[in-house]
């Protein structure tokens, strides 16, 4: 029904810390869902073929890959943390932090990322 | 009584529900100028036929609202000095509402959407019956009167981006009002309303931005009541209900 | 576009996976200290009933959660509809349990 409307575009109600929030989430839900089948795909080498996994493994040791895998780990600490910072919004009483909250998940994603690399190198 | 010699651009979108375009009018500025204010300098002073919409100029009938700056705003109680951005305005219609023409939009879908979240009281007692007695104390009444304060301006629902991608999305004013109606004690429409807010169209499409709780010019925050929905819908479907 | 059922089918796998995704993590990071090889990896999992129950469950709602998830995204971001939005979201959820049933059975059997 809004199809017929001329409104011209507006942006500026978008950007506030919550919005971006938003826009992490969905992102990093993309992001994970696209790397998936690759992620089975690899570990399925077992079932036929145990050297390809060996092979695929040691490629991973490749320092841009370890950075690459540091940042998987980024987008799944964004998506977990994120993710029960929205359970918590729509299942327990309202809080009206919402943007600490927010602010504490990224913060709690780049440090477990942080402790991702750390070990991984 | 111009206060201060400069004047103030302002871009005005003009056009229908076919296109438009925005017409920039130059407009003294003044001490404390809402933009409502400059709205009503150029269809008084520059252009007759600009097409606009208000009635109490005092934050109190929601009938103003129009894009300012990109966002929207009650423009009756919005200050130029709060959004003007070096001496400029950009004023267009409300987003996600059909144009009727210039700054006025239809507001018919967004009003048809309050009656599809069932935000029709539904009495449970008549004339004759004693008022009921409701303490401002209880849980539930707490709840609904963070609500009611709601003047039906429209702003969350321009501002939301739910409603930009989902269009048949009910949206933040109505399934706020859904949420007020819920917590009422005195209401006997519960599981229709449930059922109402439960659908495709219904309070599980809400992302949180929050964008509507940014923008409401009552501090109020759909999001909260539309969480609230989100729990009484997602009880009654695990009961079956849904 | 978003009825309440596919929402608490989205958050009650979203439930499910949090935990999950925290052991994982966990195990990642511990698992990565000495460098990734195949040998390592079916050493810790193969023949464990509760390597199999972990990563199966994983398996199962992440693919519910997914499919629900790319489905929004399919119809807010590509105006995707109709019978091709649900072909999308049932693909989805078939292709990552098929696939992901695959790999759990390849590392724990």
């Amino acid at each position: 029904m809004t199809a017929s409307s001329a409104a011209p575009p507006a942006w500026a109600h978008r950007g506030h810390p919550l919005w971006i929030a938003w826009l992490i989430h969905r992102l990093s839900g993309l992001a994970l869902a696209l790397f998936l089948p690759a992620h089975f795909l690899v570990l399925g080498l077992a079932l036929n073929d145990p050297a390809a996994l060996d092979g695929a493994l040691r490629w991973m040791d490749n320092p841009w890959v370890k950075a690459a895998e540091t940042g998987l780990v980024l987008l799944l600490g964004l998506h977990l943390f994120g993710g029960l910072r929205l359970l918590a919004l729509e299942f327990l009483p309202w809080s009206p932090r919402q943007k600490t909250w927010a602010a504490a998940a990224v913060a709690l994603a780049c440090a477990v990322s942080a402790g991702f690399l750390l070990s991984a190198v | 009584m111009t206060q201060d010699a400069d004047t103030l651009t302002v871009e005005v979108w003009r056009g229908d529900a076919r296109g438009g375009g925005y017409v920039a009018y130059d407009v003294p500025r003044r001490e404390s100028q809402t933009v409502l204010d400059v709205v009503t300098w150029i269809q008084q002073n520059a252009e007759p036929a600009l097409a606009y919409r208000f009635a109490c100029r005092v934050g109190m009938c929601g009938s103003c609202a129009m894009t300012v700056n990109g966002a929207p705003r009650w423009t009756c109680r919005t200050h130029v000095r709060r959004v003007a951005k070096a001496g400029r305005l950009r004023i267009a219609p409300l987003r996600n509402l059909p144009v009727i023409r210039d700054l006025a939009a239809d507001l018919a879908p967004f009003f048809n959407k309050w009656t599809a979240a069932g935000g029709t009281f539904a009495p449970t007692a008549t004339r004759d019956d004693p008022p009921a007695e409701i303490s401002p104390e209880t849980p539930q009444r707490a709840a609904a009167d963070a609500g009611i304060e709601c003047i039906n301006c429209a702003v969350c629902y321009a501002a939301c981006d739910t409603v930009a991608m989902v269009p048949d999305y009910l949206g933040p004013a109505a399934l706020n009002r859904a949420w007020t109606l819920v917590n009422d004690a005195r209401d006997g429409g519960q599981a229709e309303r449930i059922a109402a807010v439960s659908g495709g169209n219904g309070c599980a499409n809400c992302h949180s931005h929050q964008s509507c709780a940014e923008l409401c010019p009552n501090g109020l925050s759909p999001t909260a009541a539309i969480a609230g929905l989100k729990r009484a819908a997602g009880r009654a479907w695990l009961r079956g209900g849904a | 576009m978003t009825d309440i059922r596919l929402y608490m089918l989205q958050r009650i796998s979203a439930m499910v996976l949090a935990p999950l995704i925290v052991g994982h993590i966990a195990t990642m990071i511990v698992a990565v200290q000495n460098g990734l090889s195949a040998g390592e990896i079916l050493g810790r999992t193969q023949g464990s009933i509760w390597w199999g129950l972990f990563y199966g469950l994983f398996v199962a709602a992440v693919s519910v959660h997914a499919a629900i998830g790319l489905r929004t995204v399919a119809f807010e971001w590509l105006k995707l509809k109709g019978r091709a939005l649900d072909l999308l979201a049932w693909a989805v959820f078939a292709g990552l349990l098929l696939l992901g049933g695959r790999a759990v059975m390849a590392v724990v059997l």
